[in-house]
């Protein structure tokens, strides 16, 4: 059993019972007890306890290969007709700084039908030092399989370290793919990734519990080490028209094809409203919007400002607002330099699709509610009052 | 059409808090339910049995007290229910989970199609699906949020995308994860509850699936948390107060001062 | 207070509060301002299998031999009316239309309309009050003409809970008017036999959700078969379905004032005047107080009724009077309270406490006033004193 309590040492003070995030101590007896199935090996108690009476035996993964000889950070680079997306950029930048903490050749590898000429150029000026590209008409579009046997296959041959991806419904379908053909680990929605100096690792941090804790973690035993990375997270670099780089072109292999699965259609109907991962400005109404038809004068808000509109939970499970507007931690999670909350509470859930926003502004008639508490502006008031003023004050 | 569900048992993450002395999760009365976005890969299976017969069978791995999401799932309609229980599984990341799960449905054979919800409310990561689909070796469609038609060994369905969605179409068997938008649960029935309290639910351990030992739990997990800490918390800032019109006013100044409009 | 249901009753309690809350709760409001028959809520109530908790299983319903059911139909109908007094119709009044079936029938009608309405795919409606004919049933002058293999129907049936929208239909009519009470006859009738129509359909005060219709005959031939027991039985076996069935009126104003005492305490905890909740006033804790001793004795009264019907009493009549009369007042005394209590809100529309005070005080009215339930006990107390001899 990993964690070991030592019941003549135990003195029953109860301090790791206090500082387990999970809740898996309690005192029995007077002494510590664990409960397994609620235990996540974190080892916090261990490092708490004054008397040294917790052992966490860690078991470990076996390292079955020679894992110094992994190199190279690899970041795939998601396209749809020929653009790459502003993550895959985000995450080139990322890995120059990754880069920076320990050497390391940055690599981004795309997938495509050649349609774009530039695009490895594009890669390039947006930070990566190589390109590795595979352009074959059967890659025009995303398909499972076909696109984990391709990386799996790179992969598998070239040995990167780490490989970062973006974690869109793209990224989200072929990583954990990979990573399980590569039996390797992955972690997914990462908020921070590191160089661990001492141990050279890629230290990666990220939400769990609804964003209630955060949690680094590390894939010490096996290569390479994978990680997905939600859009906005980090920063894309300026273009530099200055880099240079080589781009290796990959021949596709035909027996990567797989026919088990096929898009019929692409249909894009966001229309001309601004995606709401991409906006800058997000006016996000909730229960307090009181019905479906209130959610015009959000629009109307947000056509003033140039952004996008989103929603809570609550709006979306009433049927004011189409699912595609919700934000939270079932819905999308947006990161916009200012969020402008009518007439939503702030539960947990919410929250964590909108809290890193740079700026919140919240408007509510309740001044205790949490996302009130936490707003960086926060406007008590009737919001079908004020919004009117605001959109009047804003075209003045 | 024979359907296998995965299903976990998660906290229910709208009571999980933060005690804000010590910073820890507290877990008194916080409830454990089964993952949201399964009930939707509950109901759609279940809605596909009731088109064209057939059966359910739902597995999941937990602890014992799992059980009762198996139960919940029976009385939604599912007719059978695998629990994989077995202390080896404990601290399984999703490598291990994988592997655990696509075991057990091995063991079961005979599928014609698997669903899962997209992602689960307190790993988040959307991950288990996947392996699941690697390991079986068959293929795989995530977010989908329509199932168009499913006849002949195959199936066609809508993948939500960040612009939109994808028409794919996929041969059978094939893991299929779900999102919110796919349908509307149903509610127990009488009947269904009535099920359910006399279902008998199959147990299985990592020997009745015939499992690596060293691929499951901790040993066969290549990631691991190193360490847990809170999150900065944000700040409040500040009360802009006054009539409406000033309200209005202060705010619009203090954004264009930041820069931010 | 723990009533000791059985695994049963509760699941059925636990199934209808999911579905109040779910599929009730969002649009209550709505069917009441437009005064429309929610077929979509019913649809979700048949789903859930709520249909059938008072029918034998036997006919598809959960009841097992020789049992009534009438605690389970009490349950649900209590749930349902918790949010809504006037969709949990649906199922209270079809139950009214079927317990004369469950008493009286013959096989052959209990396997031909049982099943389909445990499975909700049918509802059902009782008629016997006419326009002059109200409290004194005996009143009633539909007729119905043997006629070969036929009765002839005609006459008018007047404020008739889901007519229209009910598949099945049991009339009370007079075969023989000359023999007074014993001149009454049961019938089934289907919704669209020739010469069955409706008449208008009824702007009410509250439970504006249930259909209510006046049905008309005329010259409406059915066949012998949809006689309900014998020919001069009619009022016997109406009245022996009130004493079954008064306990499902009853059920549906306890749960019309049990939610508006929830609401209303819950109201009083958060509607804060002069810097504190008003529920810190005493004087309204009294009068949430006086309305929860209402509630809880109805709940009483209703639940050892249901229980003494289901083990096997059939002389219930000054119980199953007691329970509606009760819980019916306490209905519209407690919805009166809870409006109270909300003050100004409580009287706005936009909120939906007023709708439970006029939802309330049809259950004083239908069923048997509580007039006649009163002249009901008085009679009953006359009858066990004399028996005491």
């Amino acid at each position: 059993m990993p964690i070991k309590i030592n019941k003549e040492t135990c003195v029953g003070c109860g301090a790791c019972v206090s500082q387990c995030p999970f809740g898996a101590l309690s005192l029995v007896d007077n002494c510590a007890f664990v409960e397994e199935t609620k235990c996540k090996f974190c080892g916090k108690c261990a490092t708490v306890c004054p008397c040294e009476a917790i052992t966490v035996v860690k078991e470990e993964m076996e390292a079955k290969d020679d894992l110094g000889s992994y190199k190279d950070i690899w970041v795939f680079a998601e396209q749809k007709k020929g653009q790459v997306a502003g993550v895959s950029f985000e995450l080139l930048a990322k890995a120059r700084e990754l880069a920076s903490q320990k050497p390391n050749t940055v690599w981004a590898v795309v997938l495509h039908d050649g349609s774009n000429a530039a695009i490895c150029d594009e890669l390039i000026k947006k930070g990566a030092d190589k390109v590795l590209s595979v352009s074959a008409p059967e890659l025009k579009d995303f398909d499972d399989l076909t696109y984990s046997n391709v990386l799996y296959r790179l992969a598998k041959e070239r040995r990167p370290e780490i490989i970062l991806c973006g974690a869109t419904t793209i990224g989200r379908a072929l990583m954990p793919r990979v990573a399980v053909m590569l039996k390797t680990g992955l972690t997914a929605d990462c908020t921070q990734l590191h160089i661990d100096p001492e141990t050279g690792l890629l230290i990666q941090t990220r939400p769990a519990f609804g964003g209630n804790i955060m949690a680094r973690i590390r894939c010490q035993n096996t290569r390479p080490q994978m990680a997905t990375v939600r859009h906005k997270v980090f920063a894309e670099m300026e273009p530099d028209a200055s880099r240079s780089g080589e781009v290796e072109t990959v021949p596709f292999n035909k027996e990567d094809l797989s026919l088990r699965s096929k898009v019929l259609e692409v249909v894009e109907n966001i229309g001309e409203q601004v995606k709401l991962t991409d906006a800058n400005i997000i006016v996000s109404g909730g229960r307090g919007m009181k019905g479906p038809e209130n959610f015009a004068l959000l629009k109307e808000l947000a056509e003033a400002l140039g952004g996008a509109v989103g929603a809570s939970r609550a709006a979306v499970d009433a049927g004011w607002i189409p699912y595609a507007h919700q934000v939270g931690q079932t819905g999308k999670t947006v990161c916009p330099k200012v969020y402008i909350a009518c007439g939503i509470s702030g539960q947990i859930q919410h929250l964590v699709g909108m809290q890193s926003s740079d700026v919140i502004v919240a408007i509510n008639k309740d001044p205790e509610c949490p996302m009130m508490k936490i707003a960086n502006y926060a406007i008590c008031g009737d919001l079908f009052e004020i919004i009117p003023l605001i959109i009047k004050e804003l075209k003045k | 059409m024979n359907i296998i569900v995965t299903i976990k048992q998660v906290p229910d993450a709208a009571n999980v808090r933060i005690n804000p002395e010590t910073k820890t999760l507290v877990r008194e009365g916080v409830e454990s339910m089964m993952n949201p976005l399964d009930a939707y890969a509950l109901e759609e299976a279940v809605r596909l049995k009731e088109k064209l017969g057939g059966k359910v069978t739902v597995v999941c791995m937990g602890p014992p007290m799992a059980e009762a999401v198996l139960r919940e799932a029976i009385s939604l309609g599912a007719d059978e229910a695998v629990l994989l229980s077995d202390r080896a599984v404990a601290g399984s990341d999703t490598l291990a989970t994988s592997y655990a799960l696509s075991q057990t449905i091995s063991k079961l054979g005979g599928y014609d199609l698997i669903l899962g919800g997209k992602q689960a409310i307190d790993g988040d990561t959307a991950q288990v699906g996947p392996g699941i689909a690697v390991n079986l070796d068959i293929p795989q469609v995530t977010c989908v949020r329509k199932v168009r038609e499913c006849a002949d060994g195959k199936m066609v369905v809508e993948r939500m995308t960040e612009e939109g969605y994808d028409v794919v179409e996929v041969t059978l068997p094939a893991v299929v994860t779900v999102v919110k938008e796919i349908n509307e649960p149903r509610i127990a029935s009488l009947k269904g509850k009535m099920a359910a309290k006399r279902a008998q639910i199959k147990v299985m351990t990592a020997a009745d699936i015939e499992a690596d030992l060293t691929r499951l739990g901790l040993k066969g997990s290549p990631t691991n948390v190193v360490e847990i800490f809170s999150p900065d918390a944000r700040q409040g800032g500040v009360k802009i107060e006054g009539a409406p019109e000033e309200q209005a006013k202060s705010l619009v100044t203090a954004l264009k001062e930041a820069q931010l409009l | 207070m723990n009533y000791f249901l059985t695994e049963t009753e509760q699941m059925i309690k636990d199934t209808a509060r999911e579905v109040a809350q779910k599929y009730i709760k969002p649009v209550a409001a709505e069917y009441d301002e437009k005064n429309e028959f929610a077929w979509d809520v019913q649809e979700k109530i048949a789903e859930a299998g709520l249909c059938g908790v008072y029918i034998p299983e036997t006919y598809g319903g959960i009841c097992p031999e020789g049992q009534m059911g009438i605690m389970n139909l009490v349950v649900a109908v209590e749930e349902l009316s918790k949010v809504c007094g006037g969709i949990s119709l649906g199922l209270a009044a079809t139950a009214l239309g079927t317990i004369p079936l469950i008493l009286f029938g013959n096989e052959e009608q209990k396997q031909k309309y049982l099943p389909a309405i445990a499975a909700g795919e049918k509802l059902a409606a009782f008629a016997l009050t006419e326009a002059c004919a109200g409290s004194n049933a005996g009143g009633i002058q539909t007729t119905a003409r043997k006629e070969g293999d036929y009765y002839i129907l005609n006459g008018t049936k007047q404020w008739i809970t889901n007519g229209n929208v009910a598949e099945m239909y049991t009339v009370i009519a007079m075969t023989d008017k000359t023999r007074g009470a014993r001149g009454a006859t049961a019938f089934l009738v289907d919704k669209g036999t020739p010469g069955f129509s409706f008449g208008k359909k009824e702007n009410k005060m509250g439970i504006r959700a249930s259909s209510t219709y006046e049905l008309v005959f005329e010259d409406c031939k059915i066949p012998a078969s949809a006689i309900l027991g014998k020919e001069g039985h009619g009022f016997l076996s109406a009245m022996k379905t009130f004493d079954m069935s008064r306990p499902g009126v009853a059920a549906q104003a306890l749960g019309i004032a049990a939610g508006a005492l929830e609401d209303a305490v819950d109201y009083a905890r958060t509607r804060e005047q002069f810097g504190k909740p008003v529920i810190s006033n005493q004087g309204l804790r009294f009068l949430l107080a006086d309305m929860a001793m209402k509630v809880e004795t109805a709940r009483a009264m209703v639940y050892a009724t249901a229980r003494s019907i289901d083990s096997g009493d059939r002389n219930c009549s000054k119980e199953s009077a007691i329970a509606k009369c009760y819980a019916s007042d306490v209905a519209m005394q407690v919805t009166t309270d809870a409006v109270q209590v909300f003050g100004g809100y409580g009287y706005m529309k936009e909120y939906p406490m007023e709708k439970r005070m006029r939802d309330a005080k049809i259950t004083q009215i239908y069923e048997g006033t509580n007039q006649i339930q009163r002249e009901v006990i008085g009679q009953c107390l006359i009858k066990e004193a004399a028996a005491k001899k």
